[in-house]
């Protein structure tokens, strides 16, 4: 998958979970959770999203890998394609 | 039109989900309505067939006029008292129920019997007094009631029970004006009493821990559930904080279904109820945990999510504060709060530890519960979380 087609997924999974914010508006550098408000449930909603949007599996060590978006599409782009 | 919290009047239906001729059985989504609190699923506690639409959709009706005819099959009705009914048809033979016009009320029936001190109280709690059955002599609209319609009605802890619309925009005013009216009440009539106690965490950290390394990211379980979870089995050996007070005395209610404060980013609160906590395993709470919020945020909430809440778990401890101490949703007796888990010094057996640590606080109606029974639950939902395994065994 291109970094484009990800970064649109990413995109999509956090208006589900988050339909109020603007996910424009969000710092990809900055923690994610901090600057759309959203919860430990939400957080993991989202996970489970991306789960289920990629096909890859994420395991609990790298979670934490996912809480900005910058490091939602290096991790996402590196699972997708395989490496 | 079924009344989905004590300040609310009117209802507009925004969609039908059946048409004529569709069998439908109790639970099942019947209609969309739209309050000033948001938009709701409409869900039947009857079984039967809709024999016909009578509210089209855009009409704005009040609390308690007939949506739909529904030709009961007699199977789907329990004890329980429900939320306000989508109309049903008891039997071929009877009369079907007076349709109620498209248009608001202006006076009441001039043969409606009512106490005095029922219509105060219907007042007070904004329940239409049209929308209330009388148990009383000949029918008589008793104080006893107007409470039982608002406790079917009402829902939310500290806390208010209303649902975001997605696409539409969210009435904030209107909101806090539930809000206001359900604190204030509760302010005005519960005599809170306030218990706190830290709860160390480390052994359901650690359970967790190990559980979702194994577990796929479907699976996965939050500290959440567990603390949901203690409740939940605390709340078996302290049946006096599950429920409502209505009409002057307490109501134990018949299952464990805890409200769960979520706070809305746009502003405002909800508190759905997670059904027979109790009864649920791991992965049917955290199903339904996950469910419950992402309905929340989308605007899907079910009428009994907001109407069968017994007691509400807020958990502001993800907004950083340490403690919270609740005001009771009424007319529930009970809510518990759960700050955020830090990281404190805390001695044991003569030597100094770093453990992870959360408070746990309870408020209570001091009407229903001392004290000393309010001590006695925090503890026992401590002691729950020393042992995470064995939350789950029935």
């Amino acid at each position: 998958m291109t970094e484009a087609e990800i970064r649109q997924v990413v995109r999509d999974t956090l208006s589900n979970i988050a339909p109020e914010a603007d996910v424009d508006a969000i710092d990809p550098a900055k923690d994610l959770r901090d600057q759309i408000d959203i919860d430990s449930v939400d957080f993991l909603n989202f996970v489970i999203g991306l789960h289920k949007e990629l096909g890859v599996e994420i395991p609990d060590s790298d979670v934490g890998k996912l809480t900005t978006i910058k490091g939602c599409i290096a991790y996402l782009m590196a699972r997708a394609n395989g490496s | 039109m079924p009344s989905l919290g004590a300040d609310m009047q009117f209802g507009t239906l925004v969609d039908w989900r059946v048409k004529p001729g569709d069998t439908v059985k109790r639970g099942d989504v019947v209609a969309l309505v739209e309050t000033e609190k948001g938009v709701i699923e409409v869900e039947i506690f009857d079984s039967g067939v809709i024999e016909s639409l009578v509210v089209q959709p855009g009409q704005k009706v009040p609390v308690g006029a007939t949506l739909a005819i529904v030709k009961s099959d007699g199977k789907g009705v329990d004890a329980q008292p429900a939320p306000a009914p989508i109309v049903e048809k008891p039997s071929a033979e009877e009369k079907p129920p007076a349709k109620v016009a498209a248009t608001l009320p202006t006076t009441e029936s001039p043969r409606l019997r009512i106490s005095p001190l029922a219509r105060k109280r219907a007042q007070e709690l904004g329940i239409d007094v049209e929308t209330v059955t009388g148990t009383g002599e000949g029918g008589l609209i008793t104080a006893a009631d107007v409470e039982r319609t608002a406790a079917t009605i009402s829902a939310a802890p500290a806390i208010v029970q209303t649902a975001p619309p997605v696409a539409k925009g969210l009435d904030l005013t209107a909101m806090r004006r539930v809000i206001a009216a359900a604190m204030a009440r509760s302010k005005r009539e519960i005599p809170h009493y306030y218990l706190a106690t830290t709860i160390d965490m480390g052994k359901s950290l650690d359970w967790l821990a190990a559980e979702n390394a194994k577990r796929p990211v479907t699976k996965r379980l939050l500290y959440s559930a567990l603390l949901i979870r203690a409740v939940a089995l605390a709340l078996r050996d302290t049946p006096e904080l599950n429920g409502f007070w209505i009409d002057d005395g307490f109501k134990a209610a018949a299952g464990i279904h805890i409200g769960v404060a979520i706070s809305l980013r746009q502003g405002g609160l909800i508190n759905p109820a997670l059904h027979d906590v109790d009864k649920k395993n791991l992965d049917e709470l955290m199903e339904s945990m996950l469910d419950l919020v992402n309905r929340a945020r989308t605007g899907h909430l079910r009428s009994s999510e907001l109407a069968d809440g017994t007691i509400t778990v807020t958990n502001l401890g993800e907004q950083g504060v340490e403690s919270v101490f609740g005001v009771i949703y009424p007319p529930q007796v009970a809510l518990v709060g759960f700050g955020k888990i830090t990281e404190r010094p805390v001695a044991a057996n003569g030597m100094l530890g770093i453990r992870p640590i959360i408070d746990a606080t309870l408020a209570a109606d001091h009407r229903v519960s001392d004290g000393h029974r309010g001590g006695r639950f925090l503890i026992a939902i401590d002691r729950l979380l020393q042992e995470p395994e064995k939350l789950w065994e029935n």
